[in-house]
């Protein structure tokens, strides 16, 4: 990491929280991958989310847009309760961009027309205004000139900053991350990052589920560190991450640093 | 590279070749492929003298000792004697020569036949617009519409001062025609609902389109086509009757539809989960995602195994001679039941042989066409 001095914080912690989960539990079939999990998010707040493979951090965002049900507890995102209701959940998925280990560009469009659709067909913007729009936060990523391109023509750092501009041009209040440079090749990784701390700078209410440890450093308010469902423990990253107060953090943070 | 003094080795950059001749070209194609060894050798050459001998035999026959028309009596009586006598030596293109209005048209008032040939080319145009992607707008709908009410009218007449044809006169191309495109045309999009049906998440809905499409695949298509002729209008109440073509047009359409709705289902399967979870992300609507990401990546993966369905259907639709609609097949058969051309079955058979490869051929050329264009600039 470049950067090495944190970014000044944005929160707001006056406001009503961005997003509040209360004793959320959730199971697939007999597996208990959410045990009680309460957290509240700031608006403007930057949370980063660690912890071993399989212990449901992929699951605990997914929840928050509702790519995934809760079985227990309560989740509300913006003042909005999730529940079956379809209209609640028309109007979180406009608050709340996401973006995936795997791109999930689509791959049958072109960077413009994947940047534009949501615009176009979900929030009924003109065509002009969404391809202007999308230019916009497509040069911002800095790949205006892969505008006409297809995903399968970028390589994976490319694509991930395209799948950015994307969720961005829906205008989110809040941005899921999950592992979103899990999948890149090492030189790809720094142009992802740099897009996500650019990102945090204009203010953006942030979940990233990453192990980019000198990401969490520069930009998270907050490190949240999860173990087999549970929130073990959470805290600002520079404490979190010097002084680890249980030992399964102890052993994530030492597995990792081996693996770095 | 005989005398090395030095302790490094300097390579030397060399500049690009093209190949040595006899590893490209028609010869060392043939060499590689036809004449490696000496069995393939032999193989080779066995087979090259077969296929001579087939071909010239096959051009002696059809082309050189053809007889290629015979004189009518004024009755309309033809006399066929020529015929008989080169028979097994020269084909008899005379049957077709004579009987092509039958067989294109079937019983349709001659002096009307201009009515379905422009159907018939009204038809191939429709099939053209709707090939080339410049068209592929929602106005293509209202074109199928104009096309296809426009068809009805020749067919039947009845109004414009055209005169009044039943449909049991109707008979051969056409026929085939409506059966083929109206039947996949309603086919595939019952498919694309049933194929979701099948993924719905509402046990209802998803039970219904399992129950159609097992039963329907688990009947040969001749009994359905049985049923829809035989036993359907046992169940009408007195005094109504629809239309036997039309019994034999839905028949086919469950038919088509059944088996089409798996061929879509095995694309929407092919699809990764994260195309359907970037879409719910982004907050598209369960139809805006389906319309705007899932089908236009499901279908364009099944591109072939669509065509070959639907080129089996093209010529299944065959199979309504069993129920006695008069179809190119029929028509064909019909021909050669007068006495006098009985025994040139294999011209007639020939003929329309061709007529069914024109139209098969030209579909799965273009789904390779379209197969390719789609891919283009474009891996994955
Ligand atoms: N759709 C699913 N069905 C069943 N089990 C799942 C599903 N998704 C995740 N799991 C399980 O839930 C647990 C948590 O998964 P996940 O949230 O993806 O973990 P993480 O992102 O921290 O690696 C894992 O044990 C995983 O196998
Ligand atoms: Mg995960």
């Amino acid at each position: 990491m470049s950067a090495a001095e944190t970014l000044a914080s944005s929160v707001r912690a006056d406001a009503p929280p961005a997003i509040s989960l209360k004793g959320v539990n959730k199971w697939f079939g007999a597996l208990h991958v959410l045990r009680d999990v309460n957290l509240d998010v700031a608006m403007g707040e930057r949370v980063v989310v660690c912890g071993p493979s399989g212990s449901g951090k992929s699951t605990l965002i997914r929840c928050i847009n509702r790519l995934e049900e809760h079985q227990e507890g309560q989740i509300i995102v913006d003042g909005i309760e999730l529940s079956n209701d379809l209209r609640s959940l028309d109007a979180i998925r406009r608050e709340v961009g996401m973006v995936f280990q795997s791109f999930n560009l689509f791959p049958h469009l072109t960077i413009l027309e994947n940047c534009t659709l949501a615009p176009i067909w979900v929030r009924k913007m003109p065509k002009k205004e969404a391809e202007e729009l999308a230019m916009e936060y497509l040069t911002r990523v800095r790949i205006p000139e892969q505008a006409n391109k297809y995903p399968g023509q970028l390589s994976g750092g490319q694509q991930q900053r395209v799948a950015i501009a994307r969720a961005l041009c829906m205008k989110p209040k809040i941005m899921l991350f999950d592992e979103p440079t899990s999948a890149l090749d090492p030189e790809m990784i720094k142009e992802v990052l740099d897009t996500m701390i650019m990102l945090a700078e204009t203010g953006m209410t942030m979940i990233c589920v990453t192990h980019e440890m000198g990401f969490a450093r520069t930009v998270a308010d907050r490190v949240i560190f999860m173990d087999r469902g549970e929130i073990v423990e959470s805290g600002e990253p520079q404490s979190l991450f010097n002084n680890p107060q249980t030992e399964r953090l102890q052993t994530f943070l030492s597995q990792i640093l081996r693996g770095h | 590279m005989s005398d090395i003094t030095a302790g490094t080795t300097l390579h030397s950059s060399s500049a690009a070749r093209s190949a040595p001749v006899n590893l490209v070209g028609p010869m060392a194609w043939a060499r590689a492929n036809l004449f490696a060894n000496w069995w393939s050798t032999a193989i080779t050459l066995a087979l090259g003298y077969l296929f001579i001998r087939f071909a010239v035999s096959f051009v002696d026959w059809a082309f050189i000792n053809a007889i290629w028309s015979v004189p009518v009596s004024p009755q309309g009586v033809a006399n066929t004697e020529a015929c008989r006598e080169a028979k097994g030596v020269g084909a008899c293109w005379a049957v077709i020569t004579e009987k092509h209005r039958f067989i294109l048209f079937g019983t349709y008032p001659y002096d009307e036949h201009w009515r379905p040939l422009l159907v018939c080319f009204l038809f191939v145009g429709l099939y053209i617009v709707s090939a080339m992607r410049r068209f592929w707008r929602w106005e293509l709908a209202l074109i199928w519409v104009a096309v296809l009410t426009a068809i009805g009218v020749l067919m039947w007449g009845g109004v414009f001062g055209l005169t009044y044809v039943p449909q049991e006169r109707w008979g051969g191309l056409p026929i085939t025609l409506i059966l083929a495109t109206f039947g996949l045309a309603f086919a595939f999009p019952l498919a694309i609902l049933v194929a979701l049906g099948r993924r719905s998440s509402l046990p209802a809905i998803k039970a219904l389109c399992v129950l159609y499409v097992e039963l329907i695949r688990g009947v040969p298509l001749i009994s359905l086509l049985f049923m829809a002729s035989v036993m359907f209008p046992l169940f009408l109440p007195e005094g109504m009757n629809i239309d036997k073509l039309l019994r034999a047009q839905i028949a086919i359409i469950l038919f088509a539809g059944a088996y089409l709705a798996e061929v879509v289902r095995a694309g929407l399967q092919a699809l990764p989960k994260g195309q359907y979870e970037a879409a719910d992300a982004l907050g598209l609507s369960y139809w805006k995602k389906t319309g705007l990401i899932i089908l236009p990546q499901a279908l364009r993966l099944v591109i072939p195994p669509l065509v070959n369905t639907f080129i089996g259907f093209f010529k299944d639709t065959s199979l309504v001679l069993i129920i006695g609609i008069f179809d190119l097949l029929t028509a064909g058969k019909t021909a050669i039941i007068e006495p006098s051309w009985q025994g040139f079955g294999v011209e007639v058979y020939i003929a329309l042989g061709l007529i069914y490869f024109i139209f098969c051929y030209a579909m799965s050329k273009y789904s390779a066409g379209l197969e390719t264009e789609l891919n283009k600039g474009r891996r994955r």
